[in-house]
């Protein structure tokens, strides 16, 4: 191998890095498939003492149901987001589908997507980032049939939180959006 | 040797007035900084104002009340070190009118203040005049001085002005300390939070709510230009809205015609714009709206969260925090939105700038490792300085002579989320000094005052 070559080499490599650098500080987009990277969550593991944390846990998302309160019979009422993040999971996903399922079932009922932060983050900008995953789930019901007229939104940023611990089990249940019925 | 050459400074600039000394060419730490000695005489005043003014405001030495006001002022600068009225050798009144100073130099004082006051009756009404004498001990003379007559219940205020005189005098600095805070004041558990508009001195007295908790008040902020007005967000019928408040008739607007929520106010420097955040859609831009013309402009125009905008003293430009990068980081634009430019490039997230009333710094909050910083950066980014580290804090806001800076913490809540607070603290500007900010209640969101008008 000669230098040029090593030379390429190592250029591919610097160039391969700064496109997965890139990746990983992109920008949220609304319901694309990925969550959050693994080393995420390998440090919301170490840091948190509560056990039996993968099972609450997929990433920094939160996936349990200790929170959750149903819209409707077998319809949940919020979905969780990751740190700083809008994107909705799998999991979210299929459960603003049931609930644009049941709102369409309902013509008559309309809602809020209250958006909500944790605490780690500052006041104003936890605002802004609420207001954002309200959207992020308000825009996935509209995909699926529920006029935008039904749907208002409101942000609380971090003023709400369900969960007043300061761990990131408790800061992945109060990263969420719910959608309450308005009347 | 420092401390030495500041008082060399001090003694200087006192017996030549007209040469400015300013505190900040001074390398002022906690390492070599001994704080001056200075003794504030209780102020004077005879039995006959005592009784009236004891009648009026239920005090009975209304002079040594005055006095305290002034001592702690100048005790939490960091800067003095009162002595203990107990040591002073010489009675008020005398040393009023002229000091022995070789009682006070025994005693070690460098610096002494002495007053009196009188009441009086103006048109039927009672008011109070104080009078005021700065010495200098060591130069055995009189250096400044002021007399000014108010209504007695405004008997705090003149200790504040007189504080404001020598902290001028001493130190070359512009005063802070005839000024208020807005905040947020708390209540009840993290996850239901009451929180209500509270007003009060810069010294933690004189509380007022303004608004009565039924509804979620974030932000307030005053208008530097009238400290009469201010602005902050309000959860009215849930709609998060943006209000300018007056303060004095009470009289209260929402502003601007905006689909979607208004939040992070603030004036404009000469108080004739307010500059804020509309979301709307899922996406944040900063708006700027002419509350003379009723024109309103929208001067971000990004994809990205952008919010916490605050104006330079000049209004030419405006700092604000975007996560257009990937996370929060700060800016600079021309206030018409022209010529972005990033300028924090340090490891962590920025947010919250905010722009000194000198013009040549920006005090923001910082992310890093799981730690919040309050810290500072030249307008341009360089020479970042943090100035204190905690589990969370947030929030700077200046003091009008821009030497410190008041912002919030919280506590880090424990296993069963027991044990949550949110405090008003304040910090000089070297890092140096952090004080907790007393309040009646949980405090958050602060905003300091410029100095009050009339």
């Amino acid at each position: 191998m000669n230098l040029s070559k090593i030379l390429k080499n190592a250029f591919l490599v610097v160039i391969f890095g700064i496109i997965v650098t890139a990746c990983a500080t992109k920008k949220s987009v609304k319901t694309t498939e990925s969550t959050s990277s693994s080393t995420k969550a390998a440090e919301t593991q170490k840091a948190d003492p509560i056990e039996k944390l993968d099972a609450l846990m997929q990433g920094d998302v939160y996936i349990g149901s200790d929170t959750v309160k149903e819209l409707a019979s077998g319809v949940p009422d919020r979905v969780f987001f990751a740190t700083n993040e809008t994107i909705l999971t799998t999991a979210s996903r299929e459960t603003l589908r049931k609930q644009a399922a049941w709102l369409r079932q309902n013509p008559n009922v309309t809602v809020v997507v209250e958006g909500h932060a944790d605490e780690r983050g500052t006041r104003e900008y936890n605002l802004a980032l609420g207001e954002r995953r309200a959207n992020a789930a308000k825009d996935y019901l509209m995909t699926y049939g529920v006029s935008s007229d039904r749907i208002k939104v409101l942000s609380y940023g971090k003023e709400r939180p369900v969960d007043s611990g300061s761990n990131p089990l408790s800061w992945s249940k109060n990263r969420r959006s719910v959608t309450v019925k308005a009347n | 040797m420092k401390k030495k050459l500041f008082l060399i400074f001090l003694i200087y600039s006192i017996l030549k007035p007209s040469i400015s000394f300013s505190l900040v060419e001074i390398d002022i730490t906690r390492g070599n900084l001994d704080p001056m000695p200075i003794s504030v005489s209780p102020f004077f005043s005879n039995e006959d104002t005592r009784d009236k003014i004891d009648k009026i405001l239920n005090i009975n030495n209304l002079g040594l009340e005055i006095s305290k006001v002034i001592e702690n002022n100048l005790e939490k600068t960091g800067l003095f070190d009162a002595i203990d009225k107990e040591a002073f050798l010489q009675k008020p009144d005398i040393a009023h009118l002229k000091p022995r100073f070789e009682d006070w130099k025994l005693i070690k004082s460098q610096v002494l203040i002495t007053g009196k006051v009188t009441s009086k009756i103006i048109n039927d009404k009672d008011y109070i005049n104080v009078e005021f004498k700065l010495w200098d001990v060591l130069g055995a003379k009189m250096v400044d001085g002021f007399s000014l007559t108010t209504t007695p219940r405004s008997w705090r205020r003149v200790g504040h002005k007189i504080s404001d005189k020598v902290y001028e005098r001493l130190t070359g600095e512009n005063g802070y300390f005839d000024t208020r805070i807005i905040y947020v004041a708390e209540e009840g558990p993290k996850t239901q939070r009451v929180k209500k508009l509270a007003l009060m001195d810069q010294d933690g007295f004189n509380t007022k709510y303004i608004t009565l908790g039924n509804e979620l008040v974030l932000t307030p902020r005053f208008n530097p230009a009238d400290d009469k007005i201010i602005t902050y967000m309000s959860y009215f019928k849930n709609m998060p809205r943006v209000y300018i408040v007056n303060l004095q008739t009470g009289e209260q607007k929402v502003v601007g015609d905006f689909r979607g929520m208004t939040f992070a106010p603030r004036f404009s420097p000469d108080g004739k714009k307010l500059i804020m955040s509309l979301a709307k859609d899922g996406n944040s831009e900063i708006w700027v709206r002419d509350l003379e013309t009723n024109i309103q402009e929208k001067l971000t125009d990004h994809p990205s969260i952008d919010t916490s905008p605050s104006y330079s003293p000049d209004g030419k430009f405006i700092t604000f925090n975007s996560d257009r990068s990937g996370y929060q980081q700060i800016y600079v634009m021309r206030s018409d939105g022209s010529k972005v430019k990033r300028i924090s490039f340090g490891k962590g997230i920025y947010g919250t700038p905010v722009w000194s009333p000198r013009g040549d710094l920006i005090a923001f909050t910082k992310l890093h490792k799981g730690k919040f910083f309050i810290g500072v950066m030249r307008t341009d980014g360089s020479g970042e300085r943090l100035l204190t580290e905690n589990f969370y804090q947030e929030a700077p806001s200046w003091s009008p002579n821009g030497r410190i800076i008041i912002f919030y913490r919280e506590t880090k809540t424990d296993d069963e989320g027991q044990g949550f607070s949110a405090k008003l603290w304040s910090i000089d500007l070297t890092g140096y000094n952090e004080r907790l900010v007393k309040t009646e209640t949980d405090a958050s969101d602060p905003s300091w005052s410029s100095l009050l008008g009339n």
